[in-house]
This record gives structure tokens, sequence and C-alpha cells, in this order.
């Protein structure tokens, strides 16, 4: 049964140390709508008018989706060029919704009753007849399939059943994918391959890498004219793990021995693949030797072998030794020496991943 | 209930509130983009040139690069062997002399105080202290045969990741940004290459040739006439994060607005 809340006894501070008296719940004032039949008139009138303009909106929407030339562009003030075509569906859509909802909601507040009301909990028992009549049902089911009595067929059938979801769950984990294996240690790069400029493929002489400069590059045969004939996906996977970075230092300014053996003259190249989470790390700033990630602001001190000094990457990235060949180009002096990019959890135990083809 | 509690209740507060905080997001976000003053021709050098650059240096320079642009630690770097494209691009841009100390200098076309003649009077005597990049050829501003498509490439791998891939510039670290290039001279942007200017690196003529650089700057006039745009309101196009900042201002103002409508006793 409901009980309107102004019947209810009136609360009174019942807590002995509060500092406010408990005001209760506001008088009940009747809305306009309640004591104004002419009012509830115009209400009534409102509502029908909004929920009839979402019905023209819907009927707008349809003509103009087979009427508006879906390429038609115009000029809207205060937002620039536009496809009338989506402005006008979307317009026409959103007033259908706003109408509906409008209608909905000033039709509750105005019309429906105001009146809060209380529904007492009933307990959610069913009635003992109802409950005996089901175990009397399940039991009889037991006893007339003879469960009770070949306890064989409830255990074939219990492994059957269970059994079966092998064949679902199994592809499924299996469909995963391979393990990955030796693919995440090793990149293309290998010893005497030439450092390429990305995108035009040309190589790199050490003299041209002047202090302050950036070289984006990629390894020789994936980058240029070389590239097209490749597939774009083995390309891309080619991008993502064999990127580099070329900077021109002062060596004097460089704080690591091992960052100056594995350069040539100021010229050093680091994998650009953040340790982070493998976004290309290109942002330096040539003044303060910071190469910083444009993901997430990892910074990486160029004059000290790409130290970590701010954000959230924990390692440093993976410098590329190089060395001339004999035409003066910039060559890889050998592979990277540590997987590049992200961490996995086999990077610090190979033996867990490397397989035959590792 | 006090007249005091009733006016902080009242949801008019919210939306007046709601109101000012959109007003100021706005303003703040109001771009301002002076037009650059037009480039200085590469002119021959005389003598002459030379000496009216040296005075010219002394009497605006020299107090932050010393008297013979050796540079004074840590207030102004070395000008020797710095050319006359930085010259160029430095003082033309508005960058230099620089008004007030901070973390870099800024484009700014009122600032720019001096006249074409003496911008490359200064280039002048600061190239002839050392021999350094020079303006360049009006053959690679005029943008004629330009590979667009080539440019954009270029651009994607060497620019994109400081000024953004619609080229409107972006933050770097510790208050220093990267600037919008909408709007810049193409003897600036290519200057700017050539000599990289303050945070930017070096793109010499090895790394990105002057056809290639040509090909960007044609890459960066196409979208910034429009090239890149597919319709309506860009926002800044400084991509996701101008998006993200309309949404949760606008829309969620529109959504609390009707939260408090839908809440609200009817009278």
């Amino acid at each position: 049964m409901a009980t309107y809340y102004n019947d209810l006894p009136a609360l009174s501070g019942t807590a002995p140390q509060d500092r406010f008296t408990n005001p209760g719940l506001p008088p009940h004032v009747p809305r306009r709508a309640d004591v104004d039949e002419k009012a509830a008139r115009r209400a009534a009138t409102q509502v029908v008018v909004l929920f009839t303009i979402s019905a023209i909106s819907s009927i707008l929407f349809l003509v103009a989706y087979f009427a508006i030339d879906p390429e038609l562009k115009g000029t809207i003030i205060g937002i620039g060029e536009v496809n009338l075509f989506h402005v006008v569906l979307g317009l026409t859509m959103g007033l259908s919704l706003l109408g509906i909802g409008l209608g909905a909601i000033h039709w509750s507040k105005t019309l429906m009753p105001d009146v809060e009301q209380v529904e007492e909990r009933h307990p959610q028992t069913s009635p003992d007849d109802d409950r005996q009549a089901v175990a009397q049902t399940l039991s009889h089911g037991w006893r007339s399939s003879q469960l009770n009595r070949r306890t064989a067929i409830l255990g074939s059938a219990g492994g059957a059943l269970g059994l079966f979801a092998l064949p679902l769950v199994v592809p499924v984990v299996a469909g995963l994918g391979p393990r990955p294996r030796g693919e995440l240690y090793d990149t293309v790069w290998e010893a005497g391959m030439r450092l390429m400029i990305d995108p035009s493929g040309t190589p790199i002489r050490a003299a041209d890498v002047t202090r302050g400069s950036v070289f984006h590059v990629m390894p020789e045969g994936y980058v240029g004219e070389a590239a097209h004939d490749l597939p774009a996906d083995e390309l891309l996977i080619v991008k993502a793990e064999a990127q580099v970075i070329v900077v021109g230092l002062d060596p004097s300014v460089v704080q690591s021995q091992k960052q100056l053996d594995w350069g040539v003259d100021g010229v050093f190249a680091y994998s650009k693949v953040c340790t982070h989470v493998g976004c290309p790390v290109a942002l330096y700033e040539q003044q303060t030797h910071h190469l910083l990630c444009p993901c997430h602001q990892s910074t990486f001190d160029m004059t000290n072998d790409c130290e970590v000094i701010f954000g959230p990457a924990r390692r440093p990235l993976p410098q590329l030794p190089i060395t001339i060949d004999d035409e003066g180009y910039l060559v890889a002096a050998d592979s990277f020496r540590e997987p590049v990019g992200v961490s996995f959890f086999e990077r610090e135990r190979p033996g867990l991943l490397k397989g035959d083809d590792a | 209930m006090s007249s005091l509690a009733a006016r902080r209740r009242s949801p008019l507060a919210l939306l007046v509130l709601l109101l000012l905080g959109l007003t100021f997001t706005g303003t703040a976000y109001a771009a301002f983009a002076p037009k650059a003053a037009p480039g200085t021709s590469a002119a021959t050098a005389t003598q002459e040139d030379v000496e009216a650059g040296e005075q010219l240096f002394l009497a605006n320079c020299a107090t932050c690069h010393g008297t013979n642009a050796q540079g004074v630690d840590p207030i102004g770097p070395s000008l020797i062997g710095v050319g006359a494209a930085s010259v160029d691009f430095q003082v033309s841009t508005g960058r230099m002399p620089l008004p007030a100390p901070g973390v870099q200098a800024e484009r700014n076309a009122a600032q720019v105080q001096f006249s074409e003649e003496q911008i490359s009077q200064l280039a002048a005597y600061v190239d002839s202290l050392g021999p350094g990049p020079d303006v360049p050829d009006e053959e690679y501003l005029d943008l004629e045969g330009a590979d667009i498509a080539a440019g954009g490439a270029a651009y994607r791998t060497n620019c994109a990741m400081c000024h953004n891939s619609s080229g409107t510039g972006g933050a770097l670290t510790r208050g220093k940004y990267a600037p919008t290039l909408m709007g810049v001279e193409p003897q600036h942007i290519y200057e700017a290459m050539l000599t990289g200017p303050q945070s930017m690196p070096v793109f010499n003529d090895q790394n990105l040739t002057p056809q290639e650089k040509e090909n960007v700057i044609a890459f960066l006039k196409y979208i910034e006439d429009g090239g890149n745009s597919h319709g309506g309101a860009g926002l800044g196009s400084v991509g996701p994060a101008g998006d993200a900042l309309f949404v949760w201002t606008i829309g969620i103002g529109v959504m609390i607005a009707a939260a408090i409508w839908i809440g609200r006793k009817a009278a």
C-alpha cells in the first residue's frame, strides 16, 4: 500500500548532538496545472507541440536524406564551409530526439502526479505452497529419470557436457596467435647496412650531419625507391621497430664513453622507438639536447646515452653502433645489441622465448 | 530558509559561473596571428653594407652578443658563422632584438625594428664574420613546380612531431614550444629549416635538399589555404586536445543545464 509523504509523522531531531534542527520535508505546493484547468490545458498543448516538432523533424530528416545531394557544400557563419547534407541530417535528427525528450519531461513535470510516495517492502520468498510444489516436481523428475539409481548415467553425462567446453575454449585460446620468438629481439639492422634518410632514401655522409642536425633514418633497402616493391605491411613492421634518429653533437658535451665509442665523430644513432609504449621519440631540442616523446613526455638526455631524465619510460633508448664504409657513408657497425622498444616479460630472460629461429 | 541560502541554491548562479568559464576559455583560445614582414632578398653585400651593419650591430645587438659578436655567456650566443639566413630569420620575424628575457623568442611582426635594407646590412656584417648559410634563392621560394605530396611526406617525418600534423605548433619541455607555421613567410620557413633557430634542429641541404624544402613549404601553404580541411570548425586544428576542451566545456555545460532543468520542480 502507498502512503503519501505528507501523511507521515513529522521528523524531529532524534540525534542527540544535532547542531541543526531537522527541517523535515518541505510542504507540498500544488502546481498551477493542478489547481488551474486553463494552465493544465496550456501545458498539454505545449507537450503536444513538442511531440509534433519531433514528428515533423523526423519527416524532414527522411525528406532531406533523399532530396539533398550528399556532396552539397555550404557556408555557415561562425563555423565555415560544411557539408550541408550532414548538417541538415544532424539538425533534423537532433530536433526529433530533442522534441521527444523535452515533451516527455514537460509532460511529467506539469501533468503527471507530483506527489512522492513510499512503497513498503514485501517478503521476497514465495508462498509455502508454491515452494513445496516445486520441490515435489523436482524430486519426482529426479526419481522418474532413474538418476537416483543409475549413477553411471549421471557421471558420463556430466563428463560429456564438461568436456564439450574444451572444443569451444581451446580454439579461442590457441587463436590468440603464436608466441613471439626471436623477432622481439632482432631488427633488420645488421653490420654494413647503410643509414638512409626517410623518406627520400639517400645515404648520409658523416660530415653532412652538422652540429645540431637531426636525421630521421631507415635501414637501407626499406626506404625510398628500394622499398617500392616491398609489401606495405612488412614495411610498416620494419618502420615500427627499425626507425632510427641520428643527431650531430659536439663530442665534448657527451658524458658517456660508450656513446662516444658507438658513434662516429659526434654523430650518434639511437632507436626512435620509445621504451615506454613505443611511440616515435622524435622531438629533439638542439639547445638542451633533450629528446622528447610526444605521447607521454618521456625525456631522454642525448648527451648521456639517452638516459631517461623525465617521464614514464624506464630504460634509455638503445643505441645503434655506427661506423663509416669505404665510400664515406654512415653504416651500422652491428645490429642493435638489445631489444628495441617496449618491455616484455621475457626481455631479460631470452631463454624463455628464443626458439630455433632466434 | 535565509535569503543567503536561497541565493546560494539558485541554479542561475551555476549557469552564470559556467558562462564566465566558457567566456574565459574562448578568449584564451583565440589565436593571434600577425602578418609577417616581407622577407629581405639576398643582396650582394658591399663594404659599405658591412660597415653600416656593424654600426647597427653595435647599437642594437652587442649588449647580449658582444661587441665582436663573439657571444656573452650566458645571455647571448656567438654569432660567428651563423650566416645571413639566421640574421634575416631572427630579425625580420621580430624575434631579435629580444624585447624581454623569456623561455624563447616569439614571432611578432609588430616588433620588427629595422627596414629590409637595414636587415640585409646586419646580415652582411654577421656573414662577414664567418661563413654561414645564406638567404635562400628566390628560385626555391616561388613554390612553382613543387611536389606537395612529397613535401607532406617530408613534413610528417621531420616536422610534424613538434609542429603538429596540421602545422599549428605544439608544446616542448619547460614552457618552450614549437610555434605555429600558419601565416609564416616561405623565406622564413626556409631559413628556419636551414639554420635551426632556438630549440629547432638544423635541416641542412644534405638532409632536406633545397627542392625538398620548397616541397615542405608548398605543403604548408597548401594546408594553410584549407587543403587539409574537410569542413566544419577546425577548433584551431590542435588535435584532440582542442576537441576535448570544446566538448568538456560546452558539452558538459549543456548537460549540467539540462540536468538542473529536469531536476527542478515545476511551480
